[in-house]
């Protein structure tokens, strides 16, 4: 399977930090995941491949770690934390705010395919509770109108790639109409 | 080592170093209990059973992952540690379902037993367990989520012991499980060794589950009918209206070499002895047509035919041809039959592998063989040809595991990337057919190189691994049918300059070995002896032919020319397996002992039919010399042992049987049929007097009869019979046997079996059956890290 | 990205240089950037050592084990490489001080992990973030690039003739990878379960090879300590407990946020001045004192000193330095079962006490929170964590039993008040369901 080149240039260089192959497996399945959406039957044979594992022991191992997936999830990952700091100053408050509005539960994801909402342990920004993640993306000291915003961003986000995607679509349509004519 | 003296429970203790304070403490009797320690495989430390109290250490410590130290003290037992341990199980039980009476573990669950003692019966918890439903991994391994208890045994003995990996660990917490490698199913050796080590019921056995209770079957450990390994497998029995019905394999009785092991044949396929195709009734063909008749009229055709030819056209004009499964009494005494009561000296069986060579080979080396056990501690092993892991699967695992838990050095030669090259820490590739120049290369014949060198290998390389090799100790030398011969007289002339080296012949069916030991050969008497020479079996056993007879081509070839009148086969299936003709025999009296109408067996004029080696009472010698008991475990009603078949047929010939069978004199013989209809009954009695260990041999069916002559006159066989009826392995010798002979290499033809398969018996077992169907892709090899 | 707070009574030592730019090379290195590892080179390893352990400074991953100590352990000869491990998987649950250091001073990691390579005679290091910092690896792995591209790192370090490397290691998710020997495990690249000891990592740890594995923290104080001199660190806090700590002031304050104190400094100090006391005009139930691991501290334990000998003998532990408050508004029971629902969800499963008594722990506790609790599961509650406590593989199940010990002890009459159907008091009805079925 095809990655893209700088997966492959990441994966090139790790690789030779370790002394073993296997080494680079768990930071180079969140790579591979963070391109390709989730850790595919694919993705899980091409890794195994290149780090003489079976597809068994990476799987033993993908299913160990919290952060990785074999099941698609939508664009937005919304981490909410509920943890202890969190949960006092109203992590609880910020989920159930969400879910409502996503109309999903813990691991859910919007029917558009744009939000998997998540409820997670602690995210290390207990100082600033409480607190979320959007993909990498850490959203701190949060109100519910606050995570409105971030949430709305998100959504603007996506409908401007929708629209890049769009003109492109666009563009190729005219390139090639007018190739044809 | 040295030793270490501690304290457990006030009880001194001496071990030596390194050794861990469970097992030091079994030393003195002091169990201490665990679910996920299991001797020689990797620690663990997970299920916390072990705790004990080491003095100056605040916590209570694991005795499975503690090595022991000079003046440790040790509290195995006091109320803190019973609480310990009844706190893990009261926690476990949390989750575990309470199907007991159900469950194919209960009655023999560690965690029922671990229960028991500790009295965490009463459950604390008010939550819902959590549910999943029972997954069918293969034809033979199901599993149940909620009963494991996550020891990780399966885990590791797959991996570590099978070097299989097929099962991993999902998820993390309470959601972690055990995984098989293709997400919903096993792609595996099907050993099931995972089922056998499994403490509780959540890896089960397609082929026992839900079968019957642990308490209802009666265990009997005997010996493996399958391949040449001789593993010791206990086999659970009760009671059917057609006899003794086997329902289980298992080896949880671990006192064979095998120890720990027991392959996919040896756990699951007895299941042959139950087919329904069973042969029940002596058939006899009557116009044209094979037709039930009863035991006498049989045995009185046959004897008198016999006779027949024997007077008239001479013992000549008679072949006989000897199994591969049948005990060495029954093979001891078919050769003696042949020779004393036949005449005749066209002897032959099934050859696998040329022992006459390598008896010749050994002549006056004592000590030159080696036993099974003696694979798993030599410290170097050189493999020629062959592939054990599927032809030798015992064979494969003792070699994987020396190496694993002992370094022992492996030298793999062979012409495929056999798997044990995984564990070789030197593998040569040669061209197909080359094992033999290889046996010259060794033996000091540099002209013999080019033939090995291939693309993979370098003069260089084969130079510096001769040069290895002999600078080795106490090797192991085991090598396949690929070595016959003078070959195989080179090999042993290299590896007898080795110090303390042992040589092992790969043969094929469960008793290869015996069938050639005890003389199933034209040319050869037991114990190799030339049929033409003297020998105290021509002094014993009377006037016999002196002339060699013919080889099985040979009676084929006299059959078509009308010269072979008579052919007596036990327990064997030439058509079926070597590709002879089924027309071949048309014109003599065909005699065939099986358990089924096998392609030899339809073409019989008479077709008794035989109890299997699980269903009577003997000896087996497997591939490396290692004499065995083989118990009667299972019975078919309407079946009878070859033994008993072999005197009857005899006495039906006006033979007097105590010539053939040395049974005690004065006494009236019980010829099997006084008591009735129950057969078998004889051989019965032969295991009870086993049992007490009384040996009066009244009965002309006694195999220990048989066995004491064997032991008298065949050589390397006089072991201790008190081991042997204990059950242990001896080791016989072949130092004095010989002078054996050599014999067309063609005459040798390998079964090919592998892992699923298993001659005619494999054919009628459905869980083989079953199993290579769920198989048609094989097994991917997987990394050995 | 976090935002910074600071106080007159903080010793900047650690955070020093927090604000100031110096993830950039040439800013670091105007800020004395360097120069600890320079003159690191320029001793023995038996110095380096000693200047560590005679400055008192203790583990900031949460044991709080003599770092020097810790160094001196590993043996001088080894057949295999010895590493350097750098612990940034933090996610002790009230604690979010490594990711400060790393996001404003990722160089005094990397100085700490050279200067701990050259004490134990390791050629090379690793640092391991936690897979949800993303930013701070990118931030760490540009570090590591500017620092081999000084000549900082790689071949014949600042011109001594030795080698030293350094890599990023990333997680994926898994607070028990931030045990030490899980997270050898996790970087062989293998499932995070931690390891039998012995062997102790400082012996045999990395790919079987002599360890040293510290929290960021710790390493980012050890080139403050090279510079400043093991008597000057030690002075800063009270005997045995040398240099200061990063605290993560969370919960009901006025003003949370991640403060460098001496360590020593007043528990109730912390709340009240530093802190900005209890808002709303609340007051305080209790306090976690060093993250969810350690057992609270009640409104009357809180006059100790925030070391790591006072806060044992008050019967919790300084741990990793997340300070929890809690205002007597928070439900005891509530917060016990978040903490329960975080040690079942991050136990790996190894073994039974810690995997099959959060599991009990937390179903019991869900089921009691919302009413549905029975007055023999209090005693319970107890029984099923004293009976982990101790018993378990590695101390991620005395981590979970700790706090519960504690909870229910000190809090056995909320506990109560939750009996017989009682809806929870601090609780609007209802809601506690909607967060079951929300839930992971
Ligand atoms: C379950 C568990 C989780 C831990 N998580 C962390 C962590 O996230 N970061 C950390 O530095 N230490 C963590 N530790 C402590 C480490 O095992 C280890 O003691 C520490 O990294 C040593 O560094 P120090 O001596 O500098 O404190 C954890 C320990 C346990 C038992
Ligand atoms: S299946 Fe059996 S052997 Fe395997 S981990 Fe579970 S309880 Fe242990
Ligand atoms: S408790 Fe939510 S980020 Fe730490």
């Amino acid at each position: 399977m095809k990655f893209s080149e700088e997966f492959e240039a990441r994966f090139a260089e790790m690789v030779p930090h370790y002394p073993t192959k296997r080494s680079a497996l768990v930071p180079t399945l969140l790579y591979a995941q963070d391109e390709v959406g989730f850790l595919s039957d694919e993705v899980i044979a091409e890794l195994a491949g290149r780090l003489d594992l079976t597809e068994l022991e990476v799987r033993n191992v993908i299913s160990y770690y919290s952060m990785l997936t074999t099941k698609p999830r939508g664009k937005f990952n919304l981490q909410v934390c509920t943890n202890i700091s969190c949960l006092v100053r109203g992590g609880e408050e910020i989920l159930q705010h969400c879910a409502k509005k996503l109309g999903v539960g813990h691991k859910g994801t919007t029917p558009d395919g744009l939000f998997t909402l998540e409820e997670v342990e602690c995210i290390g920004a207990c100082s600033w509770a409480p607190a979320a993640q959007v993909n990498y993306d850490f959203h701190e000291n949060l109100t519910t109108e606050k995570m409105d915003r971030v949430l709305d961003k998100c959504l603007a986000q996506a409908q401007e790639q929708l629209q890049r995607i769009k003109s492109v679509d666009s563009l190729a349509d005219t390139l090639s109409q007018r190739s044809e004519g | 080592m040295a030793d270490v003296t501690l304290t457990v429970d006030g009880k001194k203790v001496t071990a030596p170093a390194g050794t861990l304070l469970i097992e030091a403490c079994k030393t003195v009797g002091i169990e201490v209990p665990s679910f996920c320690y299991y001797p020689n495989l990797s620690l663990q430390g997970a299920c916390r059973m072990c705790l004990v109290k080491i003095e100056k250490m605040p916590k209570l410590q694991t005795a499975c992952t503690t090595v022991i130290s000079e003046g440790m003290i040790v509290t195995s037992d006091s109320e803190e540690i019973k609480q310990a341990r009844k706190s893990m199980l009261e926690m476990l039980l949390g989750n575990h379902p309470l199907d007991c009476p159900v469950c194919d573990a209960g009655g023999e669950c560690e965690l029922q037993d671990m229960t028991f003692s500790y009295g965490a019966a009463e459950s604390k918890f008010m939550e819902a367990k959590n549910h999943k439903d029972e997954q069918q991994w293969s034809p033979v391994v199901f599993f149940d989520r909620p009963r494991c208890i996550l020891c990780y045994r399966c885990v590791r003995v797959c991996g570590e012991g099978m070097d299989v990996w097929a099962l991993g660990v999902q998820n993390r917490g309470v959601s972690s499980i055990i995984a098989p490698n293709k997400e919903d199913h096993l792609e595996c050796e099907e050993c099931g060794m995972c089922i056998d080590i499994c403490p509780v019921g959540a890896l089960t056995s397609g082929a026992y589950r839900y079968k019957t209770r642990p308490w209802e079957m009666k265990h009997v450990g005997t010996i493996c009918t399958h391949c040449g390994d001789g593993c010791k497998t206990t086999l659970g029995v009760r009671r059917a209206d057609t006899g003794m019905e086997i329902v289980r394999g298992d080896n949880r009785d671990k006192s064979g070499t095998n120890g720990d092991f027991l392959c996919i044949k040896g756990r699951y396929a007895f299941d042959f002895a139950n087919h329904e195709e069973r042969l029940t009734q002596p058939l006899i063909r009557k116009e044209g047509k094979l037709t039930p008749a009863t035991w006498e009229e049989a045995f009185q055709l046959i004897g008198k035919k016999f006779a027949e030819v024997r007077d008239r056209d001479g013992g000549s004009a008679i072949g006989v041809i000897g199994s591969t499964r049948t005990t060495n009494e029954e093979s001891y005494l078919l050769s003696k039959f042949a020779r004393m009561v036949l005449k005749t000296n066209n002897v032959d069986h099934h050859r696998t592998a040329d022992f006459p060579a390598f008896a010749a080979a050994l002549r006056g080396k004592a000590d030159a063989t080696a036993s099974m056990a003696d694979v798993f501690t030599a410290p170097a092993i050189l493999l020629i040809g062959n592939d054990p892991t599927e032809q030798h699967p015992l064979l494969a695992w003792q070699i994987r595991n020396n190496v694993r838990l002992h370094r022992s050095r492996l030298y793999v030669i062979n012409s495929q990337a056999i798997k044990l090259r995984r564990q070789a820490t030197n593998f040569m590739q040669i061209p197909a057919g080359a094992e033999g120049k290889v046996a010259a290369f060794l033996a000091g014949d540099d002209a013999a190189a080019d033939a090995i060198i291939n693309s993979s290998s370098t003069k260089d390389q084969w130079n510096s691994l001769r040069d290895t090799l002999r600078g080795e100790q106490n090797l192991v030398i085991a090598f396949g049918s690929e070595i016959l011969g003078s070959d195989l007289s080179s090999l042993v002339t290299f590896g007898s300059a080795i110090a303390g080296a042992k040589f092992v012949c790969l043969a094929d069916y469960a008793n290869s070995r015996g069938a050639a030991d005890m003389g199933l050969y034209p040319d050869l008497l037991p114990g190799y002896h030339p049929i033409s020479g003297s020998s105290e079996f021509h002094t014993e056993w009377g006037e016999i032919p002196q002339a060699a007879g013919l080889d099985l081509s040979g009676m084929v070839e006299a059959a078509s020319t009308n010269k072979l009148k008579a052919l007596y086969v036990v327990g064997s299936n030439p058509i079926g397996r070597l590709k002879i003709d089924s027309f071949a025999f048309s014109n003599s009296f065909v005699v065939v002992q099986d358990m089924f109408l096998t392609e030899t067996a339809v073409v019989a004029d008479v077709a008794l039919p035989a109890a299997n080696a699980y269903e009577k009472s003997g000896t087996f010698t497997n591939t490396c010399g290692d004499l065995q008991l083989v118990k009667k475990a299972g019975e078919v009603t309407g079946t009878k042992a070859d033994f008993e078949m072999i005197v009857r047929i005899a006495d039906a010939m006006g033979f007097d049987v105590r010539k053939l069978v040395p049974i005690g004199g004065g006494t009236h013989a019980d010829m099997g049929q006084s008591r009735g209809a129950q057969s078998g009954e004889a051989d019965r009695h032969a295991v009870w007097l086993e049992a007490h260990g009384l040996e009066p041999k009244l009965s002309p069916f006694d195999p220990m009869a048989i066995l004491d002559e064997i032991q008298r006159l065949v050589p390397g066989y006089d072991v201790s019979r008190m081991n042997l009826l204990a059950g242990n392995s001896q080791h016989t010798s072949l130092a004095k046997a010989g002078p054996g002979v050599a014999h067309r290499p063609e005459s040798i033809s390998p079964a090919n079996d592998t892992l699923f398969s298993s001659g005619t018996l494999g054919h009628y077992s459905r869980a083989l059956k079953s199993v290579m169907e769920s198989h048609e892709v094989k097994p991917a090899e997987v990394a050995a890290d | 990205m976090a935002s910074l707070v600071s106080h007159p009574d903080e010793v900047k030592v650690v955070t020093r240089r927090f604000g100031l730019g110096a993830t950039n090379i040439d800013r670091y290195l105007e800020l004395d950037g360097y120069k600890a590892v320079q003159k690191a080179l320029g001793m023995d390893a038996d110095a380096i050592i000693n200047e560590v352990k005679n400055s008192g400074l203790r583990g900031r991953g949460g044991a709080g084990f003599s770092t020097g100590m810790k160094w001196s352990f590993v043996p001088k000869q080894s057949a295999k490489p010895k590493y350097v491990l750098c612990n940034g998987d933090e996610s002790e649950p009230g604690t979010c001080k490594d990711r400060l250091i790393f996001e404003h001073d990722p160089h005094a990691v990397i100085e700490g992990v050279m200067i701990g390579g050259l004490a134990v005679g390791a050629r090379s290091g690793y640092i391991y973030i936690r897979g949800e910092y993303r930013y701070l690896s990118i931030i760490m792995q540009k570090a590591i690039r500017d620092a081999y591209a000084k000549g900082f790192l790689g071949k014949n370090i600042f011109g001594s003739g030795r080698d030293f490397d350094i890599y990023w290691h990333g997680g994926a998710g898994a607070y028990e990878v931030g045990e030490e020997s899980a997270l050898m495990e996790s970087l062989e690249g293998k499932r995070g379960i931690p390891r039998i000891r012995p062997p102790f990592p400082a012996v045999v740890g990395l790919w079987g090879g002599p360890t040293v594995i510290n929290n960021a923290e710790t390493l980012a104080s050890v080139p403050h300590i090279m510079l400043g001199g093991a008597e000057w660190y030690a002075k800063i806090g009270p005997p045995k407990n040398g240099g200061t700590r990063l605290f993560c002031l969370s919960g009901n304050v006025a003003k949370p946020g991640v403060y460098e104190l001496p360590m020593g400094y007043s528990l109730k100090k912390m709340i009240y001045e530093v802190g900005g006391g209890i808002p709303n005009g609340r007051s305080l139930k209790a306090v976690v004192p060093g993250g969810s691991s350690t057992p609270c501290l009640t409104a009357d334990e809180i006059d100790i000193n925030m070391d790591f000998d006072s806060v044992a003998k008050a019967g919790s532990m300084l741990g990793s330095g997340g300070v929890v408050v809690l205002d007597d508004q928070q439900c005891i029971v509530k917060f016990a079962l978040r903490t329960m629902k975080f040690y079942q969800h991050e136990s790996c499963g190894w073994c039974i006490p810690c995997r099959e008594g959060t599991d009990w722990l937390k179903k019991t506790l869900i089921r009691f929170h919302s009413g549905g609790g029975v007055k023999k599961d209090i005693d319970n509650m107890q029984y099923l964590s004293e009976n982990m406590l101790g018993r378990t593989f590695c101390p991620l199940g005395d981590a979970a039993a700790m706090p519960t010990i504690a909870f229910v002890k000190k809090f056995r009459k909320e506990f109560e008040d939750h009996l017989d159907g009682r809806p929870c008091p601090y609780e609007k009805a209802g809601v506690a369901e909607e967060m079951e079925a929300l839930s992971h």
